[in-house]
């Protein structure tokens, strides 16, 4: 343990040393390595063939309706997925339920912080547990370092409450997360808002453009989705049934098909469809292997052959589960895809996502919304006030 | 996985090799590095309490060996409590129970459940050349179940037909039904994702559980988890008392804390590692070779290995040298028992040998250790005289001894005897042949089982590279004690060759076979 007088170039040496470059890879998501489709086939091609316009699901509703709480009768009465609609549960107001998810995060740590502040005065060893307890929270040491020294100072040897504690530890994680709290807002003067959606494997993609899909809809967008992940086993199948469910239309081309093939397609099918906004579903990549993360690049690179602007948001997936690797996962992917904001998923189970302020304070990159369950309207806007208060206080 | 913790973690403890000398102050400064690299990883903070403290307590208890700076030393016993925390020996998924065995698959969302039953499903009937239905019961999440369908469809392993409607319970049973009628060996039964405080969820899946009667159920887990890694593994333990966990994504860059913690948590083995997203990116689990890649220094390792290696020479030379003599006092018996209860007992030196973990639990199980204890006190309530002519014991001598050690006068005739008899060997072992040929000609005035068992432990405890090197009259004398399987098979005492057959690199075979020689399991290459 180190203590509060220990110079913090230890840290720095530690932990301030750069991930290294991912070693070039082999493997790859596509069957075969097409070429760049606009180059190998006249654009709109798969259009033409009726093979898009087939896969394309039902008309869009009215957006008023397409989020409603019967959105899951509707899908069952298209008698594709029912046993698969997750049982439908009292519903709770979103903020409650943001509460009830990141407060059961946030309940040891904060006990922790009680127990450790009613016994003792402010010295070195209570500083080294707190920044333990943040540690264990996974803000990453220099974060969970900063914070115990803003808290130690003026305040060193002397007795400091647990409110006080809380108080400060909130305001610390507020002051960075404030300035990165904006929701995503559609843009109107594009047609379509190009939303392009990626991450690793898992982190959950695909439900989160499911619940923006309905959260646009209910907006009274029109929206369209892209299934871009053409390679995992059912994951074109997983994003119709949310196209289902939130009425949008989905673009999709046979499993296997190149990635940045579909979403030309789906950029252009949703240009001609007047879409207010097309969510691009990408397969999930770990952002170490360089051929993946290469394909993505194309993706986008296609995207700007039709619309120079496109993709106009590209938003990279978190699992709050995901611990130090997530500051990685940010680098390489906002390198590589241009990432424009960040969404937590899975913020309603133990984990506490704490590696979001460390993200925060180093890339400032927008965080517009945390996943808290699998449900349909299970998508929060990102509210900083909230998220600290709960992670400090419990 | 582990790159970066590697980098970290040498960089920290190759500062410390190259120092002369070591004070408390400069381990305890390193120890805190390592506790940050770990923490940086990933690795549960409590974990990493116990790692450190469990380090400075060998570090400091440490017995000093020739030609190893302290920093070496430092690095090996890191390199070994690596070795501890991820549980010494793999462990692969276990078939052993009667068709069909069900395998039960659970964690969170998105952790590569589905993946990697598929995985499994098409390693264990390619490989294993097993009969194997995989069954979907993630009745939740959008096309599940149709994801595995494509799956077993593309490894082609049979999958239960879906039925839309039912329950996950009850497609467990179908599954389990449809096993037995179509005469299937393994059952894979994937479940839906589930947060670990969804009582709901984990009620279900404890239902799961209690219907099917799984042999093995597995915990899967991304490696690229954080802290949460803990929170996770201890409610799926408590709720369904898992067989072992699965660690996936360990193709990423990850630095794989999560598996660090996950068999300290919950004491079970991780017993595979998911490193890619085909069906093919299965390996399984080897807790010495990742504990080598994590640390990336084993030629520091191998090096401390060699030095204690050298010791064992030394102490093999003298035995065998006695054994030449004929000289085998009451001095070099303590000797010898003082060595088996280092490997039976605390440690140190001897345990960080590569399999002597698994010698001690031998000698524990046959009970020998208390025996020792015993017999070495017996000897130092002895005078140096008395230690070294024996014959002098009358009764009078030999109730101050049995008083002075605790024991009776029969306990100090029975290690008088027991010495005799070793002594009795050693001499004619030093004049005709091995140890062998006696045996063979011996009738039923030799050494009891237990004292040929003890005096295997010895000398088995010895690295057999150590042996090697020595001159071929001495290997001689000692090749015929370590013979392996056919000298015990004659001693029913011993469970049938059960200690030679524990020792890395013999495995009950011939002694020193030609000069390459055994090869330490898990000894790590040279670093990258
Ligand atoms: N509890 C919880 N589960 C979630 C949340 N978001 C997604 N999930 C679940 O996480 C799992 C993975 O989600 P997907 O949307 O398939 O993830 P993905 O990133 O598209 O996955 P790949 O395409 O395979 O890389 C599914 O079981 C989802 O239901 C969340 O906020 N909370
Ligand atoms: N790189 C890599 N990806 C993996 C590995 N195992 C699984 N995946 C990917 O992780 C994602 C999720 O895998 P699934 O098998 O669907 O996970 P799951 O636990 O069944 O998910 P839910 O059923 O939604 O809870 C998919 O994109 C898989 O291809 C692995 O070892 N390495
Ligand atoms: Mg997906
Ligand atoms: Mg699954």
């Amino acid at each position: 343990m180190s203590s509060p007088t220990k110079p913090k170039g230890l840290f720095g040496r530690l932990f301030g040393a750069k991930d290294k470059p991912a070693a070039p890879e082999a493997e790859t998501h596509a069957v075969d390595a097409a070429a760049e489709p606009a180059e190998a086939a006249p654009s709109g091609e798969a259009i033409a063939s009726g093979e898009a316009l087939a896969e394309t699901g039902p008309a869009p509703l009215e957006p008023a309706q397409a989020v409603d709480a019967d959105a899951p009768a509707r899908a069952a009465a298209a008698g594709t997925d029912s046993a698969e609609q997750p049982a439908p549960e009292p519903k709770k107001g979103w903020f409650q339920r943001l509460k009830d998810g990141l407060s059961k995060t946030s309940s040891k740590l904060s006990s922790g912080i009680t127990g450790l502040f009613t016994k003792r005065k402010l010295d070195g060893a209570t500083l080294d547990d707190l920044e333990d307890l943040l540690i264990e929270a996974d803000l990453g040491v220099e974060t969970a370092t900063r914070i115990t020294g803003a808290i130690s100072k003026g305040r060193y040897e002397k007795g400091i409450s647990a409110d006080e504690v809380r108080a400060i530890l909130a305001s610390e994680v507020k002051r960075v997360l404030e300035p990165v709290a904006h929701p995503l807002v559609v843009d109107a003067s594009r047609k379509p808002h190009v939303i392009l959606v990626v991450g690793v494997n898992g982190s959950g993609k695909t439900t989160t453009i499911g619940k923006m899909a309905a959260k646009f809809a209910s907006e009274g967008h029109k929206v369209m989705l892209a299934a871009g992940d053409t390679f995992r086993a059912a994951a074109i199948d997983q994003l119709k049934v949310w196209g289902e469910r939130t009425g949008a239309p989905v673009i999709a081309r046979a499993v296997g098909s190149d990635a940045s093939g579909l979403a030309f397609d789906a950029l252009r099918a949703a240009t001609e469809a007047g879409t207010d906004v097309l969510l691009l579903d990408t397969a999930g990549r770990l952002q170490n292997k360089q051929a993946l993360m290469e394909e993505l690049e194309k993706v986008v690179r296609v995207l700007k052959k039709i619309d120079p602007s496109a993709p106009h948001s590209v938003l990279l997936v978190l699992d709050a589960t995901t611990g130090q690797n997530a500051m990685s996962q940010v680098e390489v992917f906002a390198r590589m895809a241009g990432v424009t904001g960040l969404v937590m998923t899975k913020l309603d189970g133990t984990a506490r996502g704490g590696i979001l302020v460390a993200i925060s304070a180093k890339h400032k990159l927008p965080v517009h919304a945390i996943g808290v369950g699998e449900g349909i309207d299970d998508l929060q806007p990102f509210d900083a006030g909230e998220f600290a208060k709960a992670i400090a206080a419990g | 996985m582990f790159q970066s913790l590697s980098d970290r973690l040498s960089g920290v403890l190759d500062k410390l090799t190259r120092r002369g000398a070591l004070s408390e102050a400069d381990v305890g400064e390193a120890m805190r590095e390592v506790r940050r690299a770990l923490l940086e990883a990933d690795v549960a903070l409590d974990v990493v309490k116990e790692f450190v403290e469990a380090v400075k307590a060998k570090a400091v208890g440490q017995e000093v060996v020739k030609s190893v700076t302290p920093g070496q030393m430092v690095v090996k016993i890191v390199n070994d409590e690596l070795v501890r925390m991820l549980g010494s020996d793999a462990e692969p998924v276990d078939l052993h129970a009667s068709p069909p065995v069900a395998i039960l698959m659970a964690g969170l969302q998105g952790s590569g459940k589905t993946t990697t039953t598929a995985k499994i499903g098409y390693r264990l009937k390619n490989r294993d050349r097993k009969k194997v239905l995989m069954a979907s019961l993630d009745t939740r999440r959008p096309a599940a179940q149709e994801q595995l369908r494509v799956l077993g469809e593309q490894t082609q392993v049979d999958t239960l037909p879906i039925v839309a409607g039912q329950g996950p319970v009850q497609i467990a049973k179908r599954a389990l039904d449809a096993a037995r009628l179509g005469g299937y060996d393994v059952v894979l039964l994937d479940t839906a994702g589930r947060t670990s405080i969804d009582e709901e969820l984990m009620q279900e899946v404890a239902d799961i559980k209690a219907a099917t009667n799984p042999h093995e159920i597995l915990l899967v887990v991304d490696s690229l988890t954080g802290q949460d890694a803990v929170n996770t593994a201890k409610a799926f333990d408590a709720r369904l008392a898992i067989t072992g966990t699965v660690l996936t994504r360990a193709d990423g860059d990850g630095r794989g804390g999560a598996a660090l913690s996950m068999r300290a948590v919950t004491g079970k083995p991780i017993k595979l590692i998911g490193v890619g997203e085909k069906w093919d990116a299965l390996e399984d689990f080897d807790p010495k070779r990742i504990a080598g890649r994590i640390l990336g220094m084993g030629d520091i390792v191998g090096l401390v290995e060699k030095a204690a290696q050298n010791l064992d020479i030394e102490k093999a030379a003298k035995i065998a040298e006695k054994m030449k003599k004929g000289v085998f006092d009451l001095e070099d018996l303590a000797e010898q028992l003082a060595q088996m209860e280092k490997i039976g007992g605390a440690g140190g030196l001897m345990s960080m040998l590569p399999g002597v973990g698994k010698l001690k639990s031998q000698i524990n199980e046959a009970g020998i250790n208390k025996d020792v204890k015993r017999q070495r006190a017996i000897i130092s309530s002895m005078t140096p005289k008395e230690r070294r002519n024996p014959k002098v014991l009358d009764g009078k001598r030999k109730r101050r001894i049995a008083a002075g050690s605790g024991t009776t006068p029969a306990d100090v005739n029975k290690l008088l005897k027991m010495h005799m008899a070793m002594a009795d060997m050693m001499k004619s072992m030093g004049k005709k042949g091995g140890l062998m040929s006696r045996m063979m000609g011996m009738g039923g005035g030799g050494p009891s089982e237990a004292e040929l068992a003890k005096m295997q432990q010895e000398l088995a405890a010895l690295d057999p590279k150590a042996l090697e090197q020595l001159p071929a009259d001495l290997k001689d004398a000692l090749s015929g004690a370590r013979g392996g399987s056919g000298l015990s098979k004659g001693l029913p005492g011993l469970g049938g060759g059960a200690l030679p057959k524990g020792l890395p690199g013999l495995g009950g075979g011939p002694l020193l076979p030609g000069l390459g020689g055994p090869k330490f399991p898990g000894l790590p290459g040279k670093k990258k």
